[in-house]
């Protein structure tokens, strides 16, 4: 495939990786903000290419293991109604609630889709009149243009059979609580190339300036990576802070402003809990009170749900990159992907599941 | 986070309003919404998330990176690092890097 | 049984165009399914005898294969086979990865009531089409109707009975470190055919799913004789499944270098999109062979010389480290674990 194959040359990445190792005079960290990163940097095995003075740690951008419990447990209860259909991208349908997960709910008789598109949400609530039909709409800000839109187009149509259960969250409010966090390793970001292609790079120009940080726009395949890496460590051993992007083939400074519009027309800011961080002011999105009638919240009832996280469960250390998956007492033990404790192990983008699955024994 | 796809614009048509696209991923077709990248013509890459295309793909700064990483391994760094690592922001010559003004 | 024999759907049915309870109910309009399209459809017209509880045969001295698998796929219909090509070829390949010839089946039936008899006569006429291709009889057969809900449209059982020639030992004890891994075939077709007429998930340009009867291959393979210690059919879990299963089997490690699996572009294109891995995606007419090393040119000759075997490839080999475990050198040369997944792959958005 084109844009894909060839960001995955062997002979490339390995003078990518070279030039990396002549770079480095000294040990420094570095953290892939983005789960679609970490899942790449293990699969790829790309952290083995580094040297040993980098440390590469895997940050909150995964929006199946940010979502708090008590909203899982919202989702469980809405998908376990009757008259509703469920419909959720795949990845949230094995991630624990407080007692069971959506595919115990389907299993109990919930009618759980997986659908690839809130669009697909959209389509079965025009085919279905008599169904509720509620989409779980996750993610960070990528993902905000297609659940804005699925919710404009919901109004232009005058459905009154679909609803949204929000998780919207922001990468930027996160990169501020991970840099005010008193333990904080990271000297460095690559930023998320895809969270960049809507929003831009304005705000990471104000981030790189307040905490003195280079941030680097980076793509999802091999080469990406290792650029975004190549580019961090040189700016960290020359004393830079900037944003710098690589990605620019799909990422303008601008962002795609459309997107921004219809995101914003639809969504308005809010505090947003992160699952084992806690809540962050102004780091997520909910829907303007003129589009309430699409909040599946207050149609069903269940806004007042809350919920605590499993005590033994380290994810938001995990998430924060102050440990790393196999330093958890439960990882591999207690917790896998049969029984996981927490959202991290679910998520095949979550660090713990990835470690797991690539480099358990 | 967010699996973001490179595809191929085959074709461009309207549903309920909205522009929408076929677009190939290696031999597959799938259809995706263009209302964020309205300016897309058929044979264009597009880069998709969940049924949107969220930018059009740049086969410039694509090739320009290619260069670049060419270019890095034909000086070979240890040069660069032994000439004090010039800023090569402003010197242009690194894809992207002087996108932000 | 004549390999020409041309089933067409009888019809014999009355009024009746869907599923009737009492199609299972062992009256009258039992008796008219089996007479009217089983006996018909697998006995070429002309049964071997009267109906009976059970079917006997003959055989020589030497050693039977025996296996059963059972048969539930969403949609039943699928772009490169149905249920009942998927029953046949799952057994006939089952038995074949025994090194046996199969040679007779059985097809037990559960059908919901209200299921279309149309649907039935298409899915039990692919059946017979299939099982004639392959060289096997279908003698004997059950059918049960559940209230509608109660079911999906069908499933099938099969169970099958082969025969294993002299001097053919194939089996997971077999495999020792340095043996060559060895795939049939591209793969992910079958999962990805299956997904794409998938509801919510619909794409066009999938290839047909790769669902084949791998018995004539196997034979072909066979004829190596000692140089093939175990072979598997790649179902369900994929090349990933089949190959942690072997490795604990045998306690051996294996190691795969993955980018000498072949994978079709569209079957590529369509894992990109939906998040998947193809070496867990499902196939139903692809295998792994591990053979010895000495060997392992002159079998991948035999495969390529097979239309059942349109990409055979060297993929790896059998290590002595690590046993129990699959390891992966992936296409940048770092290494990973190929773990079993905790249950089927599920397409990954974000």
């Amino acid at each position: 495939m084109k844009y894909v194959d060839e960001y995955r040359d062997p002979e490339r990445a390995r003078r990518l990786a070279e030039s990396i190792r002549r770079l480095v005079t000294r040990p420094w960290s570095i953290m892939e903000i983005c789960g679609g990163q970490t899942h790449s940097i293990l699969r790829f095995a790309i952290d083995e290419m580094l040297p040993k003075e980098l440390t590469l740690i895997h940050g909150p951008g995964c929006p199946v293991c940010v979502t708090p419990i008590e909203i899982l447990d919202k989702a469980l209860a809405i998908a376990a109604r009757p008259e509703v259909t469920f419909c959720s991208f795949g990845d949230m349908l094995r991630v624990p609630g407080s007692g069971k997960d959506l595919l115990t709910v389907k299993s109990e008789g919930g009618d759980v889709r997986i659908v690839y598109s809130p669009m697909d949400a959209l389509r079965l609530a025009r085919e279905n009149p008599d169904r509720e039909v509620v989409f779980f709409a996750v993610g960070f800000e990528t993902t905000a243009p297609a659940n804005a839109m699925a919710v404009a187009q919901a109004a232009r149509l005058g459905l009154r059979n679909f609803t949204l259960l929000v998780s919207h969250v922001l990468v930027p409010p996160a990169i501020t609580a991970i840099m005010e966090s008193p333990q904080c390793r990271v000297e460095g970001f690559l930023a998320a190339g895809h969270v960049c292609t809507v929003m831009g790079t304005a705000e990471y120009e104000r981030l790189a300036e307040r905490f003195r940080v280079p941030i680097v726009v980076t793509g999802f395949e091999p080469l990406d990576i290792l650029h975004g890496i190549q580019m961090c460590v040189r700016q960290l051993e020359e004393g830079r802070a900037e944003v710098e992007n690589p990605y620019a083939r799909s990422v303008r400074a601008e962002g795609n402003p459309a997107a921004r519009r219809q995101v914003f027309d639809v969504f308005e800011v809010s505090p947003r809990k992160w699952r084992g961080i806690g809540e962050i002011p102004a780091s997520g999105l909910r829907l303007r009170p003129e589009y309430a009638a699409f909040d599946a919240e207050t149609r069903f009832g269940v806004a007042h749900l809350a919920a605590d996280e499993p005590a033994e469960c380290i994810a938001g250390e995990i998430l924060q990159g102050l440990k790393k998956p196999h330093e958890c007492p439960a990882f591999g033990l207690r917790c896998t992907p049969e029984h996981p404790l927490g959202a991290p192990m679910v998520s095949s983008e979550g660090a713990c599941a990835a470690y797991y699955r690539y480099r358990r024994g | 986070m967010c699996l973001g796809v490179p595809g191929k614009v085959l074709e461009v048509f309207e549903q309920d309003d909205l522009p929408m696209g076929k677009i190939e991923f290696g031999g597959i077709v799938k259809e995706a919404c263009l209302a964020y990248t309205p300016e897309v013509a058929v044979g264009d890459y597009v880069l998709v998330h969940v049924g949107f295309a969220l930018s059009r793909i740049d086969e410039e700064e694509a090739r320009e990176v290619f260069t670049y990483l060419d270019e890095i391994h034909a000086a070979g760094l240890a040069e660069e690092l032994a000439a004090g690592g010039p800023d090569r922001r402003d010197s242009g010559d690194r894809p992207g890097a002087g996108g932000e003004k | 049984m004549s390999q020409e024999f041309c089933f067409a759907c009888p019809r014999p049915l009355d009024q009746q165009e869907t599923i009737q309870l009492a199609h299972g109910g062992g009256g009258r309009l039992m008796q008219r399914l089996i007479e009217g399209l089983f006996v018909p459809a697998f006995a070429g017209g002309a049964p071997r005898g009267p109906l009976h509880d059970s079917s006997v045969v003959e055989v020589r001295e030497g050693r039977l294969a025996f296996t059963t698998d059972t048969f539930v796929v969403d949609p039943i219909f699928f772009p490169g086979g149905d249920i009942g090509k998927l029953a046949v070829c799952g057994t006939v390949n089952d038995l074949a990865m025994s090194g046996a010839v199969a040679r007779w089946l059985s097809a037990g039936f559960i059908l919901e009531e209200g299921f279309p008899i149309e649907s039935l006569c298409r899915v039990v006429e692919s059946m017979q089409r299939t099982a004639a291709a392959a060289g096997v009889q279908i003698i004997t057969g059950d059918t049960k109707v559940v209230d509608r809900g109660k079911g999906d449209g069908v499933f099938i059982n099969t169970a099958g009975i082969g025969l294993v020639a002299p001097g053919i030992e194939i089996s997971p004890d077999r495999v020792r470190p340095g043996d060559a891994v060895l795939v049939s075939g591209d793969l992910g077709r079958h999962g990805i055919a299956i997904m794409s007429v998938r509801e919510g998930l619909q794409f066009e340009g999938a290839l047909d799913s790769d669902c084949d009867c791998l018995g004539e291959l196997v034979s072909a393979i066979c004829a190596r004789g000692a140089a093939v210690h175990c072979l598997r059919d790649l179902t369900r879990g994929g090349l990933a499944a089949a190959l942690n299963e072997i490795a604990t089997a045998a306690a051996v490690g294996i190691e795969i270098d993955e980018s000498a699996v072949p994978v079709a572009p569209q079957v590529a294109g369509a894992c990109e999109i939906l998040g998947l891995d193809p070496l867990y995606v499902p196939n139903e007419g692809r295998l792994v062979a591990m053979v010895a090393a000495d060997a392992a040119a002159a079998i991948l000759e035999i495969m390529r010389a097979h239309p059942a075997a349109p990409q055979p490839a060297l993929v790896g080999k059998v290590t002595d480290t690590h046993p129990g475990g699959v390891e992966l050198r992936g296409g940048l040369g770092g290494r990973r674990i190929l773990d079993l997944l905790s249950g089927e792959q599920m397409p990954r958005i974000c």
